[in-house]
């Protein structure tokens, strides 16, 4: 009985409590930028795709759910050909966003996902790919990599001295 | 001998390099410049360790351990701190300059120089300054070239230039400029070039084919195969991602291969997934093409149990699918797939090499053997890999008769050149034409196919006087014959080369004889006979008549129906032949996986599998049978092996419906008991039911990724991975994680060797055999028979040239040749176009020149016409057509035809 009293008094003094509930959906979540949620795939600043087509997420993810082709422009440029995510199986863990090598993958703080059919989980490259340099803006990969893929030639990136003349036998 | 390394006792072979040693017990010790089929040269000095005088020397020195002999009783260290910083900061000068684009390296992942740098632990360049580059080259479609990533390790040039004699790629400028490429832009012209793409130990050369649909080799699905683009039957590993054929690997067997690969055989992968595929049953004259497995049933049920059915092999399918034709339709009824004149000539081969009177080469003995003579064969041309080790054994014999004069091990190798300079081992090539690897030959000698057998026959005279009548021979032959008889005598396991490609017996014959008399107490002399397809040998092996017998076996209006099995008949027979045949024929049933002239007859096309899509067991020109294993699930289409549609006829036809699924074991084990020839075939690999540990073998990578995604699209729900019940191997990364048994590599991976250099932990040392001997049974043993003393006497007269007709003889091409790697768009530009090639005294007596058209007519058969190519160095009186290339069609090889020219 006592015990019950206590248990009323107790709920009653939460009504003067700040509130922890929000009116959800109408209200929506403030949510950390570095809160793991839904993945994207971002652009460079000069709005080409960061993604290189390298399958280092792919081989990071712990329940495999990424799986990618790559391919090439005619500069030598590569980007994915495919990029599907299965959103059904993701535990949205972030190791893929560790891996990438040109913050390409990110993971950002959205969670609305429900969806009535699972295969509507499976989101392909035009339902991911944004119009942002996401987290992390100002890096562009191919402008710090050696290779010439139509970005910069060889020898213009940053910390890259003129490609050799081989004919030179000067020291 | 034993040594101590890090205080504890190993036994180690003599002549061992201690960088050898430490790999050979399974010691991790980093290296770049050391390739175990090329030697040390010490350049990258990344292998350092320690060497310490005694037990009691604290102290050691630091010495390049592939530049230092094993002694017994030795004492090193491989963790000693200060080698163990030696090394990490020999890693650190390479890295200075390393670009870091290993996420858009096609090397990644399966990257030596990734493996070497976690292996020393460098991991943060301190280098504060710029890093040098370099623009890139053009090689050709095989290759791609990203030189930015180079470590001057020299295995490049090394390679191509000194192991594979090509001299179009070397290395310029100087210092920490030294640049490995061509000359200026242009595609390699070494056959042999794909290999760099295995041997440079970073991106710098990766296979540009493999680009177009670029995978990492954890993603790769991968099997043990064989390579099906000529009689040598390399093994190799195919490689699976998103049901296409990505690349072709390298798949050591320390008897075949070794380390490499033609780019015939590496490159010429690509017809599997080539719009030509033959993918659905097609039933033809009748309303719709593409039929379910139900119509095709019951359409066929008919076709097959008519009275007459007949069996055309196949030298490209495997022993299985031949097999279960012969079963199909009876051991009268099954005729081999080409031509009388190569069947002859194939049985040549099967009964010299089964005399018991030589033994028939490995590719490693060819490469061992301290002399060589090679008659009437092509070889650099049909058989690649074979013209490589034929090199090898020339080049190692010099060094190794330079070296036993002074103490210089063999894997020494720049002082061993050095010893050798210009010396060579001993190569003789009698052949109609000229190849690149005349250069190498104290002797090359071009005539026309007859009169290299008299050749071959003067030296069996001189060799056995007495036994051949020697009288006839000019003096210029009977001096050349004492000039090879002699180096031939003087070496201790001399290797005589031959093959079917000039369609003359009695240069096979010859050759036997020669190979037979060197092969006496003392001197252990091997023979090689090439053949034309990779399972040549196999068919010829069965001992069914020619597709000639065929034609006379079915009466007009006989109500026959032909099963041909994975043959374009077009190719290997002339037009007419086959016409009539066909003709003759009341229904057509066609297995094959591309569609071509043949498949065009068909009344019946069924989707064959290819070696991707199947399993089946291959021999080789050696008679050594080797098994392939699928590598492309083939669950959700109609493509299946020929034996599984075969055995479904079979059931048809005997009106069983058993529901008893079979396997390619049972067919061998049948094989064996029914045709004693294949005694042995059952323990090429076991059965289908073998586990290690009640384990199967995965053909994923443990890193393999994106299983549930990768079919998400069409189904949320992964389905059951692809269970292939044919062979123990599995299509999961789930199974035994060891080192499989040798017939059972899928690909080579060990814990911090992700590239292919992980091979040697899956041999007894490096350069020697798989774990448990290499894969593969040889079929012809090597026992004398009784009083069975070979011995062919009957030397053919003097080819006398007239000026209207003409030896027709086949042109092989290294990377044309090959009616399925024709297929791969890279081979295609670098083939030949057809031509009729003679030579200039020739072009002179048929008054035409380089251009002009050459009409070829063989009594009533009208070849067309072809332009003419002049080629110096080839005999006269001979009429070269490519061959074996797309689109070529059979020919009555070795026939004397009439040429015209064409106004
Ligand atoms: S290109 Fe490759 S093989 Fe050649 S020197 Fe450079 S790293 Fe070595
Ligand atoms: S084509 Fe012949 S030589 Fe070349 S890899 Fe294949 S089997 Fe070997
Ligand atoms: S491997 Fe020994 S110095 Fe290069």
């Amino acid at each position: 009985m006592f015990s019950h009293i206590r248990t009323i008094w107790l709920t009653f003094l939460h009504l003067f409590r700040k509130k922890v509930t929000i009116e959800y959906p109408e209200e929506k979540v403030k949510l950390h930028p570095r809160w793991r949620g839904r993945i994207v795939l971002t652009k460079d600043p000069d709005g080409g795709e960061r993604c290189v087509g390298c399958y280092l997420c792919a081989v990071a993810c712990p329940v495999d759910c990424i799986a990618l082709q790559a391919t090439e422009d005619e500069n030598g440029r590569r980007y994915p050909e495919f990029f599907r995510i299965n959103f059904s199986r993701c535990i949205f863990c972030g190791y893929c966003e560790d891996a990438c090598p040109t913050y390409a993958i990110q993971l950002i703080p959205d969670f609305e996902m429900a969806e009535y059919n699972r295969q509507n989980l499976v989101f392909e490259k035009p339902d991911l790919l944004i119009d942002s340099q996401g987290k992390y803006p100002g890096y562009n990969f191919y402008k710090v990599a050696g290779m010439d893929a139509g970005v910069k030639q060889k020898g213009e990136g940053e910390n890259e001295e003129a490609p050799v003349d081989i004919h030179s036998l000067m020291p | 001998m034993v040594i101590h390394i890090d205080n504890k006792e190993y036994n180690i072979k003599s002549g061992k390099n201690l960088l050898e040693a430490c790999l050979s017990v399974g010691l991790d010790l980093p290296y770049f410049c050391w390739h175990p089929a090329m030697g040390s040269v010490g350049a990258c000095r990344q292998c350092a360790v320690k060497v310490y005088k005694d037990e009691n020397d604290t102290k050691g020195r630091l010495v390049m351990s592939c530049m230092e002999g094993v002694k017994d009783g030795l004492y090193l260290s491989i963790e000693d701190k200060t080698a163990k910083e030696f090394r990490e900061q020999v890693i650190e000068w390479l890295m200075t300059n390393h670009p870091h684009d290993c996420p858009v390296c096609d090397e990644g992942g399966a990257c030596h120089l990734q493996d070497m740098t976690v292996m020393t632990g460098h991991d943060y360049r301190r280098f504060k300054y710029k890093k040098r580059t370099y623009t890139n080259q053009y090689l050709g479609p095989l290759i791609h070239h990203e030189m930015n990533r180079c470590i001057q390790c020299y295995r490049c040039v090394r390679y191509y230039r000194d192991y594979a004699g090509g001299d179009d790629l070397n290395v310029f400028a100087a210092h920490n400029h030294v640049y490995f490429g061509r000359e200026k832009d242009g595609v390699l012209q070494s056959p042999f070039s794909g290999n760099l793409s295995e041997v440079c130990p970073t991106g710098v050369f990766t296979d540009k084919t493999l680009k177009e649909h670029y995978t990492r080799k954890w993603d790769l699905t991968m099997s043990p195969s064989v390579c099906n683009h000529c009689s040598v039957g390399c093994n190799t590993i195919a490689a699976e991602r998103y049901g296409e054929l990505r690349c072709i690997l390298n798949r050591y067997n320390g008897d075949v291969n070794g380390y490499f690969l033609c780019d015939r055989g590496r490159f010429g992968y690509e017809f599997v997934n080539s719009e030509n595929r033959i993918k659905r049953v097609i039933i033809r004259n009748r309303a719709g093409e593409a039929s379910t497995e139900e119509e095709l049933m019951q359409h066929l049920q008919p076709l097959v149990s008519m009275s007459k059915i007949i069996g055309i092999g196949s030298p490209r399918a495997s022993l299985e699918s031949n097999f279960a034709l012969m079963q199909l339709v009876g051991k009268q009824n099954f005729y081999q797939g080409i031509s009388e004149d190569e069947a002859h000539l194939n049985r040549v081969c099967i009964d010299v090499l089964q005399s018991g009177s030589v033994h028939s080469a490995s590719l490693k003995e060819i490469e061992q053997a301290d002399a060589v003579l090679v008659v009437g064969e092509d070889i650099w041309n049909t058989a690649p890999m074979m013209a490589l080790a034929v090199r090898q054994a020339v080049v190692k014999t010099a060094g190794a008769e330079a070296s036993q004069h002074v103490q210089i091990p063999v894997w020494l190798d720049s002082a061993i050149k050095e010893l050798a300079q210009e010396d060579k081992g001993f190569l003789a090539v009698l052949n109609v034409s000229a190849s690149p690897l005349d250069e190498l030959a104290t002797h090359a000698w071009h005539a026309t196919p007859d009169d290299l057998s008299r050749a071959a026959f003067a030296i069996a005279a001189y060799l056995q006087p007495g036994k051949l009548q020697a009288d006839n021979f000019s003096e210029e032959l009977t001096n050349q014959a004492k000039a090879i008889g002699e180096a031939l005598k003087q070496a201790k396991n001399p290797v005589i080369i031959t093959g079917v490609s000039s369609y003359n017996d009695n240069v096979i014959k010859a050759a036997f004889d020669i190979a037979a008399s060197l092969n006496t107490a003392g001197r252990k002399t091997g023979m090689a006979c090439v053949m034309t397809e990779c399972n040549s040998m196999g068919l010829a092996l069965m001992d069914a008549p020619a597709f000639n017998h065929a034609m006379d076996s079915v009466r007009p209006n006989g109500h026959a129906t032909a099963v041909i099995l994975e043959n374009d008949l077009y190719r290997h027979l002339t037009p007419n032949l086959v016409d009539n045949f066909l003709n003759k024929c009341d229904h057509i049933i066609v297995l094959d996986s591309l569609h071509n002239s043949t498949t065009e007859k068909a009344s019946v096309l069924l989707p064959a599998a290819t070696f991707a899509e199947g399993d089946g067991t291959l021999v080789n020109n050696e008679g050594r049978a080797q098994r392939f294993f699928q590598v492309i699930p083939n669950a959700d289409t109609q493509v299946k092996e020929s034996w599984q549609w075969l055995w479904k006829m079979q059931m048809l036809r005997s009106q069983k419906v058993n529901g008893h699924v079979l396997h390619p074991d049972e067919l061998l084990q049948k094989m064996e008991t029914d045709m004693p020839q294949f005694k042995g075939i059952t323990s090429v690999s076991p059965g289908h039911d073998y586990t290690i540990h009640g384990e199967r073998i995965p053909r994923e990578p443990h890193r393999y990724s994106g299983r549930t995604a990768i079919q998400a699209n069409k189904n949320v729900s992964e389905p059951k991975p692809f269970y292939d019940g044919d062979s123990p191997l599995s299509f999961t990364m789930e199974g035994f994680k060891g080192v499989p048994p040798s017939w059972a590599v899928p690909f080579f991976w060990a814990p911090g060797w992700n590239s292919v250099q992980s091979v040697a932990k899956y041999q007894d040392e490096p350069n020697g055999s798989l774990k448990g001997g290499n894969p593969g049974v040889r079929l012809l043993q090597d026992k004398k028979k009784e009083n069975a003393d070979l011995f062919f006497k009957d030397v053919p007269e003097q080819f006398v040239i007239t000026k209207d007709k003409w030896l027709l003889l086949p042109k092989f091409h290294v990377l044309g040749s090959g009616e399925l790697s024709g297929y791969t768009k890279a081979l295609e530009v670098l083939s030949p176009e057809l031509f009729a090639i003679i030579s200039p005294k020739s072009a002179e007596a048929l008054n035409v020149k380089e251009g002009d058209m050459l009409q070829l007519t063989d009594a009533g058969i009208a070849y067309g016409s072809l332009p003419v190519k002049v080629l110096d160095n080839m005999c006269d009186g001979v009429v070269f057509v490519n061959a074996g290339s797309r689109g070529t069609v059979g020919m009555n090889w070795g026939t004397r035809i009439n040429l015209a020219k064409v106004n």
